[in-house]
């Protein structure tokens, strides 16, 4: 072992904590893939939106009134009057964001690399459930401003329950704790928001990162690092997550916080999708907005609801929306874990899936015109069917053959001639007189940018097969 | 320990017991537990019924009032808007209120005690948005087919004029008419379906 100052508290603390061997089991003698891509940052990336939300969660309680005669006054008092109340606040609702933005990012890599694929079925499930508790922390959240979004996106929700047969209105009544939104379904919301769900959200996490850590990290190649082993028992292909990967993800980390203050400083409602506009208006139970949609990350969903012209159905539509996410795992009958040996009918269909989910998403925030409705329509059909004819078209296509180890990607210094040859064929040199010399000045070509972009869109067509 | 081995049964028989004794336990409590998210005693009390005065109203105008935090609407129709109800009914999923809630006093072709005055819960038996009031005719948003009603912004159900829901869309069953009467002419008490004496 090596030796470190961990190793060296041999002393009082160790000898009565494992400190060591939990440092070394979940980072230092953790061994992952090498090969761990870009789509690797969110996982690391969702752990630090928590952090942030966790503790400016912290923070904005200590001047928030779950009161329905005070919500509202409050949240402006924290924007206006507390010290740096503004900062606390815009982080919070633009973390929101980030961590759904994070966290479908995470899913999508978990899809495109198989990641859910025997023997990682257990993860999978528990990053849904996360994904669950998630969802409900975000929607429980959005009610406590007291705004008119806040109000009638509570009201719409809640009222799915009462859609289930026999005891749906009891149910509802139930959740609300009053016969409409009140105060009381407010202070709820804030009990669960705070302390109930944060709490499942750690154990859930938990579970998340002992599972993984119990069977090993998947990769963008899909084969197990663990097939070939060094003479000391590690995978040749593996690398100690610290410090390769702590440091690696440092760098995503810089990445994201750009992206995250930009947000924060320039832009914290984004244009109504981060916080709605509506939401500036005190809650108002007797009249609803023109136009209400849910937060952007909801919007796919929501436009499921509203496709199915029945009460019943729309509501077991949305919910099964989020049930054959579940199911994945035993839907998908490929022997290949990675799309990169997959054959071309899956990745056509992963293209039509993403492709209808962001359709989905955009129709939710519009207003329900006829012509919506149908574009709706195909879009819940395709995204069912991604996931229901899943059996049978990952178990007929026709895969490629796995390497025995972790393929070498190109680096980045690799690619500079062919970036180089590239840039050449896009840009043609004119000769220029200046002060009776000739000089070479480089110009964009238009037939060359053309010719070099339809050589890039048969290429990627070309890997769809 | 003796040394004569271990009764598995007896083990198996005191496991099972301890655990069914600590289920009943949990199911005990956790009827305390999850009853007190049920609405509180005050919650329950605040449904007293609420008296609106119409004597302002004019044809055409829909007036708003609170009973028990729901949004209640009043709308004066026109003889016109009367005209449409009787004949335009092609289009509704329910046009006879029989799969809808109302007090006996309004299942009748226009929803109401009295023909002009229509009185309803102005929450879409959908998912509880409360609709936009939309009396003008073939609107450009609607279509050419809208003959004036409420429109609901949340999930796009469609009701006319008596609320009667239209068919195809999300909303099961017409707008909820409820529990009211008149006092007298010009004021009227919901939550309430008989005059008390």
């Amino acid at each position: 072992m090596k030796p470190n100052y961990l190793n060296d508290c041999g002393s009082w603390f160790c000898q009565r904590f494992p400190m060591v061997k939990m440092w070394n089991e979940h980072m230092a003698q953790y061994y992952a893939p090498k090969n761990f891509n870009f789509w690797y940052f969110f996982g690391s990336l969702a752990l630090l939106v928590l952090v942030n939300q966790l503790v400016t969660g912290i923070l904005l309680t200590m001047n928030y009134k779950p009161d329905a005669s005070l919500a509202f006054d409050s949240v402006e008092y924290i924007m206006r009057e507390v010290p740096w109340g503004w900062l606390v606040r815009y982080m919070h609702s633009t973390g929101a964001s980030a961590f759904f933005i994070v966290v479908y990012l995470h899913m999508f890599r978990g899809l495109i690399y198989g990641s859910y694929k025997q023997p990682r079925e257990l993860i999978w499930i528990f990053g849904m459930l996360i994904f669950l508790a998630l969802m409900a922390e975000a929607f429980m959240g959005y009610l406590l401003p007291w705004g008119q979004m806040s109000y009638w996106g509570a009201q719409v929700i809640i009222s799915l329950f009462s859609a289930i047969p026999i005891i749906g209105d009891d149910l509802s009544l139930w959740v609300r704790g009053d016969y409409v939104i009140s105060d009381a379904t407010l202070n709820r919301f804030f009990a669960f928001h705070v302390i109930a769900i944060p709490l499942i959200l750690i154990m859930l996490i938990f579970l998340h990162i002992i599972a993984l850590h119990e069977v090993g990290s998947n990769n963008p190649d899909g084969i197990e690092i663990k097939d070939s082993k060094d003479p000391w028992g590690h995978p040749v292909d593996g690398i100690p997550f610290h410090p390769y990967y702590t440091v690696k993800d440092i760098v995503g980390v810089a990445v994201f916080l750009f992206f995250f203050a930009t947000v924060l400083f320039y832009m914290p409602e984004m244009g109504g999708y981060f916080l709605e506009h509506s939401n500036f208006i005190p809650a108002d139970p007797l009249a609803t907005p023109e136009h209400i949609a849910p937060v952007w990350y909801f919007t796919p969903f929501y436009a499921i609801l509203r496709a199915i012209p029945d009460k019943f159905a729309g509501v077991i539509a949305m919910g099964g929306a989020i049930v054959v996410l579940f199911l994945l795992p035993w839907l998908d009958r490929s022997p290949v874990r990675s799309i990169r040996y997959r054959g071309g009918i899956y990745k056509k269909a992963i293209a039509l899936f993403v492709l209808s989910f962001l359709g989905l998403g955009y129709l939710g925030m519009q207003a329900p015109t006829a012509n919506a409705t149908i574009a709706a329509r195909v879009c819940t059909a395709i995204y069912f069917a991604f996931f229901l004819l899943m059996p049978i078209y990952t178990r007929w296509e026709k895969t490629k053959p796995l390497p025995k180890r972790i393929n070498e990607q190109p680096s980045l210094e690799d690619q500079i001639p062919a970036i180089k040859e590239a840039f050449a064929a896009m840009t043609h040199d004119v000769p220029e007189n200046r002060n009776g010399q000739t000089v070479m000045h480089t110009r964009p070509d238009a037939s060359g940018i053309v010719h070099e972009l339809s050589k890039f869109a048969k290429k990627i067509i070309r890997s769809l097969d | 320990m003796s040394e004569q081995g271990v009764d598995n049964s007896k083990r198996q028989f005191l496991t099972t017991a301890l655990t069914v004794v600590g289920a009943v336990g949990t199911g005990y409590i956790a009827v305390p537990f999850l009853a007190q998210m049920q609405p509180s005693t005050r919650a329950k009390a605040a449904g007293s019924p609420v008296e609106i005065d119409i004597s302002k109203i004019e044809p055409g105008q829909l007036i708003r009032a609170a009973w028990r935090g729901k949004p209640v609407w009043v709308l004066f129709r026109t003889p016109e808007v009367l005209e449409i109800l009787a004949t335009d009914t092609g289009k509704l999923a329910d046009p006879d209120s029989s799969e809808s809630n109302q007090p006996a006093s309004s299942q009748n072709d226009f929803r109401s005690i009295k023909p002009e005055i229509f009185i309803a819960v102005g929450l879409c038996t959908h998912l509880g948005c409360s609709p936009t009031f939309r009396p003008e005719i073939a609107p450009n948003d609607l279509g050419p087919e809208w003959k004036g009603g409420f429109f609901c912004p949340c999930h796009g159900s469609g009701f006319d004029l008596a609320g009667r829901v239209f068919r195809g869309v999300p909303a099961p069953t017409n707008l909820d008419v409820p529990p009211h009467h008149y006092i007298s002419d010009t004021r009227i008490l919901i939550g309430d379906n008989e005059a008390n004496a």
